[in-house]
């Protein structure tokens, strides 16, 4: 570990903000890590799944003697029913297997339980499903269509969520505008993509009857809480464990139908049964996102200073919904974060989720931000085209620049650096000598291109943020348990649920500062129900906020009371201890105690205490702030071949302010980690469906993340502002990277796509869709 | 994405490899080389053969030499082979320049050339070089030696003129004339991709105009094939920048494209365009 120094914040932090290494890293780095998948079982599932995208099923035939469990065995199973208690929400049930009708092609219809992963392939090949296939519907424009068939019964129209909302006074705003910009955006669907697939492991205990399900999740608390319900066991007779995790990326916050059936499997058995999911059920079975259209009006007066705006947001949310988020995540985060980082106070929304033959939508890194940022930097540099203004001069005029700030949604966005940190990107980037370069390679018949967008990202909010979407289940606070052992050694029990965001390192960089002890001393736990207090998992750019909050409030509570064991055994006032370097010190004297022999005397004399201290050394902290809002600038640099539409990032750079930052390191990779996700989204990723409804992007050769060949330089840029909503003073950033990549890439192919007078507002901006609008633009001109 | 259940045959010579062919090719049995294709598609469930007979230990199929008119490159040759030159001649240059479009560096070390032919993909880097050099496809069988032209050897889409019984055991591919030039493009959306087209050019100059001129192009069709209309647009022409477009527009032209669910054939015949001039301007590097 690096030597301890000063921090560079101007307090008397010693730890947090430097750049120490993961502690979680050696043991992933030497292949030392659990996951799921290397758990031995007894028995192994294979899951058949309907190859059709809707139809009703009129037999399932298994073969003789195999062991192949399908609705029928499980009618005493409760639908996954999420439920939203606003917004016109229709609660629709997702049955764990198929009962009589198949909604999307991958839909689990029928488990094979076998001895080996092999056989239950095997045997999985030869169970014959009889479907009557109808005509399904895959786009959510045609689901809307009148006269649609209807997936859901409950949900007349297919709209199963839809929000509404119009400023007071917007007509007459709308009417006195200058001019109207208007974009028509899609964004295709995509997958996160995880590295590690899914995978679950139920063993049963015969000794109490309790069932370990052992699963790659984000939030293991409440997949207890979930599956317990559905099965309707006692909570106390199911143990969840997260260990490592291979990513998740908002993926494996939602529940999956196969884990449950996994639990109940383990109950019937009374044995340990494991699945482990392969890359093409990934793809087309496991839960996809962004399958967007939003148009977005934007009036500006005559400055090109932004009045309103007014959107229409299609959300393709699949043909179930996720829970415990239910699909109102992706429409109704839209509805309420489109303004983004602009002031402007009018704002008109319809937002629809709308359900269709298709895998079920959850959440992925961003959620709809990266559609809608996308979408309203596009509008942005629209509208300084229409207005014969540089992309950098219209946002100069319309970001927030005084805070606290109130949105036209509600929302209260605490301080924040959006001129500050467009300012700094600029000058970074150096826009002129770009532009010179632009220049002179048009006159060589080469095309590059530059794109900024700045953003919004709101981060760490609890309880009250979800219960304004009007969410059943509000997973906002969280707990955090800090104990000091009988050696000295600091654990601290923690309900969020990392899975390679570095909490353990951040969490224990924070009660190290508190406590005065190096982070290695500090072992931080999570990812089991029976050791970690309940909690509601990562995700949503949460952890470092509400975790890593409620952890400097158990460590404050540890820290008062190590001063005041210090203050009995050095018979020296509260006032006068400081803790550092592992010990209790008298100020201006020699005396000190280590930690160690504090910790064993209130374990192992606590009589010496003579009643004033309790026995121990263990506290708790709980947080559940209202949540603060990260920022940040991004800009990309691409050239752009015209002729095949292939497009090459040349210079990727961000200025980003998150508040505080832990771990620099960690930040910068968080950074890093979402901008190749976004450029990705960008540029590459997308699931196809055919007419059928069967996906033709099941493997990736035909899915395309990006590798690292495709992937820039970041270069990163950091502005701190300390939160006054977060007690860390740390925002989020989990999920920035991802939020502006796509807007900032799409900006810059248009900027290269200037001279042909083409544009392209589709994600992902792939060749093809760039030869197509250069062939169209130059249709029209030869017209 | 786990095969289904199959028998692995490990034959040491190359009777007893045409033997277990010949017994087991009507039983679905198939030949297992470097396995970076098959082995993906077996675990898809796309394949299933029951057998594998497991050519890599077989003597004398590693056999990569030059009797001064062609490359012999035998069944066992990986691709990796051509990271370096492997003749003393223009086509060392070419088969390297070629061999680092292929996928990823792993499945370089793995995968073999022969095997790569054999399964045919359109895509494929090296059926487009054996059928732009005119290289000469020697099968084996129980019943004898057959030589088949690459012209006749591809038969669209994973398909080729071998019987199921025959072992594609070499590949003779002529040298180039010691004044060859040659030059290649492709065109995938990510580094290491299936190319949506690619382009193999060689030809000589003879008083400053081209002559025997070759111009391949892959990914396009169902089989890379040379495409005359181009090699005419080229033949007797100074190198430079006219007969290049008129050739890649030619070629272009001549292409019956394949269509997927991204790439139309208007998009197709753009990239047929551009890979058959860049390769062209890059015979000139």
């Amino acid at each position: 570990m690096n030597a301890p120094t000063k921090g560079s914040r101007g307090d008397a932090l010693k730890w947090v903000g430097r750049a120490i290494r993961r502690l979680e890293d050696p043991a992933l780095v030497t292949g030392q890590g659990h996951f799921t998948a290397d758990l031995p079982a007894t028995h192994w599932v294979r899951f058949v799944r309907s190859p059709n995208a809707a139809g009703t099923i009129n037999s399932i035939k298994t073969p003789d003697g195999a062991l192949v469990i399908t609705a029928a065995d499980l009618t005493a199973v409760k639908k996954i029913t999420p439920m939203l208690h606003k917004f016109e929400y229709k609660p629709v049930g997702q049955p764990v297997l198929a009962d009589g009708v198949v909604r999307f092609v991958g839909e689990a219809v029928a488990a094979v339980v076998a001895s080996s992963e092999e056989e239950a392939e095997d045997i999985a090949d030869l169970v014959e499903l009889d479907i009557s296939a109808s005509a399904p519907l895959v786009d959510a424009r045609d689901a809307l269509a009148s006269g649609a068939p209807q997936i859901h019964t409950g949900a007349p129209g297919n709209v199963i969520v839809k929000g509404e909302v119009k400023t007071a006074g917007f007509d007459d705003v709308w009417a006195s505008a200058a001019k109207i910009i208007k974009i028509d955006a899609r964004s295709h669907r995509q997958n996160a993509t995880p590295m590690e697939a899914r995978a679950a492991h139920a063993a049963y205990d015969k000794t109490n009857g309790r069932v370990t399900l052992t699963c790659t999740t984000q939030m293991p608390h409440l997949m207890r809480t979930a599956i317990a319900d559905l099965l309707g066991m006692r909570e106390s007779d199911l143990r969840v464990i997260a260990p490592d995790v291979g990513g998740g990326f908002g993926q494996k916050m939602s529940l999956c139908t196969e884990y449950v059936l996994l639990v109940w499997l383990a109950r019937k058995l009374k044995s340990t049964v494991a699945w482990t999911e392969d890359r093409r059920e990934n793809l087309i079975a496991s839960f996809h996102s962004r399958d967007q259209y939003v148009t977005l009006e934007g009036a500006f007066d005559k400055d090109a200073k932004l009045l309103a705006l007014r959107a229409d947001v299609v959300s393709n949310v699949g043909a179930y919904s996720c829970f415990p988020t239910t699909c109102g995540v992706e429409p109704l985060m839209a509805m309420a974060e489109m303004p983004g980082p602009y002031d402007v106070r009018q704002y008109q929304c319809l937002a629809r989720g709308v359900l269709t033959n298709t895998c079920t939508m959850a959440a992925y890194r961003g959620v709809s931000r990266p559609i809608i940022t996308f979408t309203l930097e596009r509008l942005m540099d629209k509208a300084a085209k229409a207005f014969a203004l540089d992309p950098v001069d219209i946002r100069r005029r319309n970001l927030i620049g005084t805070f606290p700030y109130t949105s036209a949604t509600g929302l209260i966005y605490d301080e924040a650096t959006y001129k500050e940190t467009l300012e700094m990107a600029v000058h970074e980037i150096d826009v002129p000598a770009f532009r010179a370069r632009q220049k002179e390679a048009r006159a060589k018949g080469r095309y590059l291109g530059i794109g900024f967008a700045t953003f919004s990202e709101r981060t760490g909010y609890g309880s009250p943020a979800f219960a304004a979407r009007g969410m059943a289940i509000t997973p906002g606070w969280e707990t955090v348990h800090v104990s000091v052992d009988p050696s000295g050694y600091v654990e601290a029990r923690i309900g969020a649920s990392p899975h390679g965001q570095g909490l353990r390192t951040t969490l224990a960089q924070i009660i190290a500062d508190e406590l005065g002890i190096p982070p290695d001393l500090v072992k931080v736990v999570h990812g089991d129900t029976d050791t970690a207090p309940y909690g509601w998992g990562t995700f949503a750019s949460r952890s470092l906020v509400i975790s890593g909050g409620a952890t400097l409030i158990a460590a404050r509570k540890v820290r008062a009371k190590l001063i005041k064991i210090a203050s009995h055994m050095l018979e020296a006032a509260e006032n006068d201890i400081v803790l550092e370097d592992g010990h209790a010190k008298v100020a201006g004297t020699d005396r000190s105690i280590t930690i160690a022999s504090m910790a064993r005397e209130i374990y192992t004399q606590t009589h010496r205490f003579k009643g004033e201290l309790e026995p121990g050394l263990s506290e708790s902290g709980t947080y559940d702030p209202p949540g603060t809002f990260s920022n940040a600038c991004h800009v990309a640099i691409v050239e752009l071949d015209p002729e095949t539409g292939f497009v090459k990032v040349e210079r990727y750079l961000v200025a980003e302010d998150a508040g505080r930052i832990i771990n620099p390191m960690i930040a910068d990779g968080q950074v890093h980690g979402g901008v190749a996700q976004g450029i990705g989204n960008a540029l590459l990723e997308e699931i196809v469906y055919d007419g059928d409804g069967g996906i033709l992007t099941a493997n990736l050769a035909d899915y395309m993340p990006p590798t690292a060949h495709e992937m820039p330089h970041v270069e990163l840029h950091h502005i701190e502002t300390p939160s006054t909503q977060s007690i860390t003073k740390a925002k989020g950033l989990g999920e920035g990277g991802t939020i502006g990549a796509p807007a900032a890439v799409l900006n810059a192919i248009n900027d290269a796509l200037t001279p042909f007078n083409a544009e392209i507002d589709t994600i992902p901006a792939t060749p093809q869709r760039i030869r197509a609008a250069l062939r169209e633009a130059t249709t029209k001109k030869s017209a | 994405m786990k095969p289904a259940p199959f028998v692995r045959h490990v034959p040491r010579t190359l009777q007893q490899a045409l033997a277990m062919l010949s017994q087991l090719a009507g039983q679905d049995g198939r030949i297992l080389a470097g396995g970076q294709s098959l082995v993906p598609i077996m675990a898809f469930r796309l394949a299933k053969p029951a057998h594998l007979i497991d050519i890599n230990e077989v003597e004398g199929l590693d056999r990569l030499d030059s009797d001064g008119k062609a490359l012999t490159i035998g069944a066992r040759v990986r691709h990796a082979a051509f990271h370096g030159p492997v003749v003393d001649n223009p086509l060392a240059a070419l088969l390297t320049y070629v061999a680092r479009h292929i996928a990823h560096y792993p499945i370089r070390m793995r995968g073999t050339f022969c095997g790569s032919l054999a399964h045919a993909d359109p895509a494929s880097e090296w059926c487009l070089t054996t059928a732009t050099l005119g290289a000469t496809m020697i099968a084996r069988s129980t019943r004898g030696t057959r030589e088949i032209a690459a012209k006749d050897f591809f038969d669209g889409i994973m398909s080729t003129a071998l019987a199921e019984d025959e072992l594609l055991a070499e590949v003779r591919l002529p040298l180039l004339a010691a004044d060859a030039k040659f030059g290649f493009n492709e065109f995938s959306r990510r580094a290491g991709d299936f190319a949506m087209a690619s382009s193999l050019v060689a030809y000589r100059v003879v008083d400053s105009k081209i002559a025997e001129a070759r111009v391949g192009v892959g990914g396009a069709e169902p089989s890379p094939r040379r495409i005359a209309e181009a090699e005419a647009a080229l033949n007797g022409q100074p190198p430079g920048d006219a007969a290049f477009r008129a050739a890649a527009l030619a070629a272009s032209d001549a292409v019956d494209p394949l269509e997927d669910h991204q790439t139309n054939a208007e998009y197709r015949r753009d990239l047929v365009r551009v890979v058959v001039r860049r390769a062209l301007e890059h015979s000139l590097q």
